[in-house]
């Protein structure tokens, strides 16, 4: 027979209702800050307010959302294809990592604002030239963290499949990728964010309009006519996105890594 | 006192054949490091036999040469008369036991005993017919499907043993593979070594620094001693086997711990002589 724990201290419904508690707070502060100090709408919308918005508008918003999930997603498969490749070419050897290594960084430290300009003019069509500033984005944590992984195999786990005559076949199948799973993972988490970023920056830069339209582009446009609510509300739904792939990511991750990786385990 | 044995007289009733021979190996690493001083040795068949010694001593370096992880950088060893990389053409097997588990965290126990025998391509049905074998051996059958972190510390080195059991071997290296467990476990352990190596005529080389562990596993102790790293003695334990804890606190056993003390003291006395 178990013990019934009260709901507040049970771990797993803390971790829900602590954070939306904070939440609760700080939209009400908003809310009545707005309201007491008479915050006009172009300034601060209040809460209220935003939400309002967002309903009254959900045709663009929606579909801009629906542009800006397509080119987040889009791009980060591509990333993640891109990386894992790259990454199984660095392990083949040491001297290919060496040779190369200093390339992928150099595509993580130049920022992407300065060269998506770049690739808008080079490729044709506005979607493809986003998904690749955004993948461009998302790519180095996936290749820099799974490289390490299949790199990080335990020296007596290696000998004994060494030991076996285990073709080079086995290792990297029964050994090198299990092994480098929990990096793996880590490094999606921190890509999905990344692509999401990506994105976001890569629509701003285009600029483009119409009905391919993103919501970094409803932003602008709301800006440019002073809808704030709008504005917030594009904010909103675009900071919704990032938390929504990050939760997926770590359902994924515990998917995958199921109970035995420590990072994995609850720390109760 | 000079009383001959009359053990010694006779003559062995029938030689067994070496499983292992070392034939002046050798270690020097490329930085002119000297792990091992050439080695003569022979194993036979069947027999228990331990590398005690300080670290350093070179005593792992042995082991993975006669498992062929490590290559002599002069000298020769043999199994069952065969260069040891050549170990795979002939019906010996040989398994290795490291100090850790060495256990593949994400498999459960059965995976990680089948995985010897999965990389040699056993069908299925024979392997896992093998692997609840090998299991029920060690005492885990009903543990199969946990995963390695599951299990405690001695549990864990168990499923190594299991891995090491399973393909059949007629040789088992182990290198220090309960040094890290606490007393009691560590005890249990060693008596079950000793019941496996009796079940399955085994030819045993297990590596250890305690003094105890080797007095009471081995037919034979060979000494080692550190800086550079050398055989310095050997040592018959002759008692009959099966022995049981009541060995462990018998007089013959402390006078087998005294030699073995004595000489691991003279060793070491040596080396300072040298290095004063």
């Amino acid at each position: 027979m178990s013990v019934r724990i009260p709901l507040l201290q049970q771990p797993r419904a803390q971790r829900v209702i602590y954070p939306v508690l904070v939440g609760v707070v700080l939209v009400a502060i908003w809310q009545g800050l707005v309201t007491a100090m008479e915050l006009p709408p172009y300034l601060v919308p209040s809460p209220y307010l935003m939400m309002k918005t967002l309903v009254a508008d959900w045709v663009p918003l929606g579909n801009a959302l629906l542009v800006t999930l397509k080119i987040t997603v889009l791009s980060f498969v591509a990333a993640t294809i891109a990386g894992v490749l790259i990454s199984f070419l660095f392990v083949q050897s040491k001297r290919i990592e060496t040779a190369l290594f200093p390339y992928a960084v150099l595509l993580q430290v130049t920022p992407i604002v300065a060269v998506a300009p770049l690739i808008i003019i080079w490729v044709k069509n506005p979607t493809a030239a986003m998904v690749v500033c955004a993948a461009l984005v998302a790519l180095f944590p996936i290749i820099s963290n799974t490289t390490l992984g299949l790199r990080s195999i335990e020296p007596d786990l290696q000998s004994y499949f060494k030991l076996n005559r285990a073709t080079r076949w086995q290792q990297l199948v029964r050994l090198r990728i299990p092994s480098a799973l929990p990096y793996f993972f880590g490094g999606l988490r921190i890509s999905s964010g990344l692509a999401l970023i990506g994105a976001v920056v890569a629509e701003f830069v285009a600029g483009t309009g119409g009905s391919g339209a993103g919501l970094a582009y409803q932003i602008l446009q709301a800006g440019f006519q002073l809808n704030i609510p709008r504005m917030f509300a594009a904010l909103l739904l675009i900071s919704l996105t990032g938390v929504a792939l990050f939760v997926l990511m770590a359902w994924l991750t515990k998917l995958a890594l199921g109970s035995w990786h420590a990072s994995e385990l609850s720390q109760d | 006192m000079n009383r001959i044995e009359p053990a010694v007289l006779a003559p062995p009733a029938a030689p067994a054949a070496p499983a292992v021979e070392v034939l002046s190996a050798q270690k020097t690493y490329p930085n002119g490091t000297q792990a091992l001083l050439p080695v003569d040795l022979s194993i036979a068949e069947g027999e228990f036999v331990t590398l005690l010694g300080p670290s350093g001593c070179g005593k792992s370096t042995l082991l993975k040469m006669v498992a062929g992880m490590l290559e002599p950088s002069d000298g020769r060893l043999l199994l069952w008369r065969r260069p040891v990389a050549e170990l795979h053409t002939c019906a010996h097997k040989l398994a290795f036991v490291f100090q850790s588990p060495t256990l593949m965290p994400w498999a459960s126990v059965r995976s990680n005993v089948r995985l010897p025998l999965d990389l040699a391509g056993v069908p299925r049905r024979e392997a896992d017919a093998r692997v609840a074998e090998a299991l029920e051996l060690v005492g885990l059958d009903k543990f199969a499907t946990a995963l390695p972190r599951a299990l405690s510390g001695g549990m864990q080195m168990r499923v190594s043993i299991a891995r090491g059991l399973v393909t059949q071997p007629d040789l088992l290296l182990m290198d220090e593979p309960f040094g890290a467990l606490d007393e009691i476990t560590r005890h249990k352990l060693d008596a079950e070594l000793l019941d496996l190596w009796r079940k399955k005529k085994l030819t045993v080389i297990f590596v250890t620094h305690s003094i105890h562990e080797a007095v009471f596993l081995s037919n034979r102790v060979i000494m080692m001693a550190a800086r550079p790293g050398r055989v310095v003695e050997q040592f018959e334990i002759d008692e009959p086997y099966p022995r049981s804890a009541d060995f462990m606190v018998s007089p013959q056993f402390s006078r087998y711990a005294k030699r073995l003390q004595d000489s691991l003291l003279r060793a070491t006395g040596a080396h300072d002589e040298v290095a004063n």
